[in-house]
């Protein structure tokens, strides 16, 4: 029996789901349910397919969906909210591995002369966009592991190479439409857009990582999309598109928030560079930094009226939003107004200090974004600064040789008082001096954030 | 080309640039608070291309390449459902962590 329209009628319903759960993920209220019609949406469409007439044996799509049910089930449950980024950067690669197997797989169903000269360019570009996201989530995943250096890794005409195997991966694709004969074409096309998945993300700094995440999730939902193509199936056209266009939104805010273009991103190798590093520290000579303590940091605190907690990635790594929270609840009792004020850009993927934050229990309705917060930092006594640094450095606004100039940052140094926790003096991950810890009004507080912060909350405690 | 192969393609090239525009507008107004959870909850959606992997793993093996084919269509549904699997899960233990004040 063939259930085709039936088939493709509960496509319609599946694709409806992923709307409004897409709709829904919009309003911190109303998210859950949406990823839950989105999984709902996902259900269905996988389901019903199963009745398809061309789908002959079931033991290998069991065997399938078991397996990658236990790993993807177990990383979720297990992985912690400060490696949120390490795990979405591998699960977009394996989506994006998935579609190009699944273009491949087409190709290796039909063999390459059973087929058009389009759908021959579909799977060429399809095997292309996926093996890009595929190779280029895993070196992203690498450096946001540490197991690849987070420093952008450049060699001469790094830029022109990369252009040249995207054109020449374009003219191999159209080559192999043409001669389809010839598999060879095909590996290569497959070999080499792994490669350029690799020399794409390998040059671009630490970071950029939010940005390149996104536009990694994009390229993810345009493979699906691309797949969908290859197969005619109107379920992944239309969700893929959806994925690539939330995506493609979500870089464009990202850059920015960092006052950049997509261009200079992927191919500006910014990060760690020298050059910016020597001309912020010329510009900041040899003034002096003050210390304080947390005895100090606690009193200012205390007698404060209004407090704002800038969190950055440094909060994540030294695992501290829970001590984080410790303090705020301990200043709320005393009477003290907690606000917390979040860069687009802070930590390691868009919205990453959001769900810390979240974790620990802080109520979203507290977090302010950045256009939220700036106009509170006059009237801020203390802005407690807990492992930010580019994102609170002025030397954006006042400093045109500074690489971060022009970058939107959050105006801590309007606020009386602001105190830096901080490992040591070493520069962010941009890797370029910060001004604001050189400032009159601040102070610096060393050591692990999580540390300083019990000590903070202890000495709170014993002012009693 | 067949005219109806042709056909179908500007039909789906409809599809995709109009889901492309969907997708723009319903993104475009999310709070900053909600990135992670909805990139990783997309990301979770462009896992759908599981539904591809089905078809490529459930295709018969008898015919010449069959079992090449079934192969790649495995590996297809692993990671797929990695993905999809994951990536809803990974979103629902963030979004239940989202709360408001006093609730």
């Amino acid at each position: 029996m063939d259930f085709s329209i039936l088939i493709q009628l509960t496509y319609l319903v599946a694709i409806s789901f992923f709307i409004v759960g897409v709709k829904r993920l919009g309003s911190p209220a109303t998210a859950r349910k949406g990823n839950q019609y989105a999984a709902l949406g996902m259900l269905i469409g996988v389901a019903v397919t199963l009745l398809d007439r061309n789908i002959l044996t079931f033991d290998w799509i069991i065997a399938g969906i078991v397996v990658g049910s236990l790993v993807g089930g177990v990383a979720a449950r297990k992985v912690e909210m400060t490696s949120m980024p390490e795990l979405v950067a591998l699960f977009n690669g394996f989506g994006g591995a998935a579609s190009a197997l699944v273009a491949w797989g087409e190709l290796s169903r039909v063999s390459a002369v059973g087929l058009d000269i389009f759908s021959l360019v579909t799977i060429s570009l399809s095997v292309l966009i996926g093996a890009v996201t595929f190779t280029g989530s895993f070196i992203a995943f690498g450096k946001l592991q540490g197991f690849i250096t987070g420093k952008p890794i450049t060699f001469p005409g790094q830029n022109l190479f990369n252009i040249a195997l995207i054109i020449g991966l374009l003219g191999l694709s159209g080559y192999f439409a043409v001669v389809p004969e010839d598999p060879t074409l095909f590996w290569i096309v497959m070999g080499v857009s792994l490669l350029l998945g690799i020399l794409m993300v390998i040059p671009i700094g630490g970071a950029d990582m939010p940005v390149v995440i996104s536009l990694l999730n994009s390229l993810s939902g345009i493979a699906a999309s691309f797949a969908g193509f290859v197969l005619g199936n109107q379920l992944l056209i239309v969700s893929g598109a959806l994925v690539g266009a939330a995506g493609l939104i979500l870089t464009n805010i990202m850059c920015k928030a960092m006052n950049r273009t997509l261009t200079n991103v992927i191919f500006g190798a910014f990060g760690g560079d020298q050059g910016g590093a020597a001309a912020g520290s010329g510009a900041i000579g040899d003034l002096t930094i003050r210390e304080t303590s947390a005895e100090d940091a606690a009193v200012q605190c205390a007698y404060a009226s209004k407090v704002v907690i800038v969190p950055g990635y440094g909060l994540a790594v030294a695992q501290a939003q829970h001590v984080v929270k410790e303090v705020a609840a301990i200043l709320e009792k005393k009477g003290v107004q907690v606000k917390y004020g979040i860069h687009p850009v802070a930590g390691r993927m868009p919205g990453h200090m959001n769900v810390l934050l979240a974790e620990a229990d802080v109520p979203y309705d507290q977090l302010y974004d950045m256009d939220q917060i700036n106009p509170e930092f006059p009237s801020t006594d203390v802005v407690l600064i807990i492992g930010a640094n580019d994102v609170v450095n002025p030397a954006a606004k006042t400093n045109p040789a500074s690489p971060i100039y022009g970058m939107p940052v959050l105006n801590v140094e309007e606020a009386k008082r602001t105190i830096v926790f901080k490992r040591s003096m070493s520069p962010g991950f941009a890797g370029i001096d910060n001004e604001l810890f050189y400032l009159e009004n601040n102070q610096m507080f060393f050591g692990d954030a999580k540390q300083s912060l019990q000590a903070l909350a202890g000495a709170l405690k014993d002012l009693d | 080309m067949d005219p109806i192969l042709i056909q179908q393609l500007i039909f789906n090239l409809f599809l995709f640039v109009l889901a492309s525009f969907v997708g723009f507008e319903l993104i475009s107004k999310v709070p900053p608070t909600l990135h992670t959870p909805l990139m990783s909850g997309a990301n979770a959606i462009s896992g759908v291309t599981l539904v591809g992997a089905l078809l490529i793993a459930g295709a018969d093996s008898g015919e010449t390449g069959g079992m090449v084919t079934k192969l790649i269509g495995l590996i297809a549904i692993i990671f797929a459902t990695i993905n999809v699997v994951g990536g809803f899960l990974v979103t629902d233990r963030m979004l239940e962590m989202f709360k408001k004040k006093g609730s």
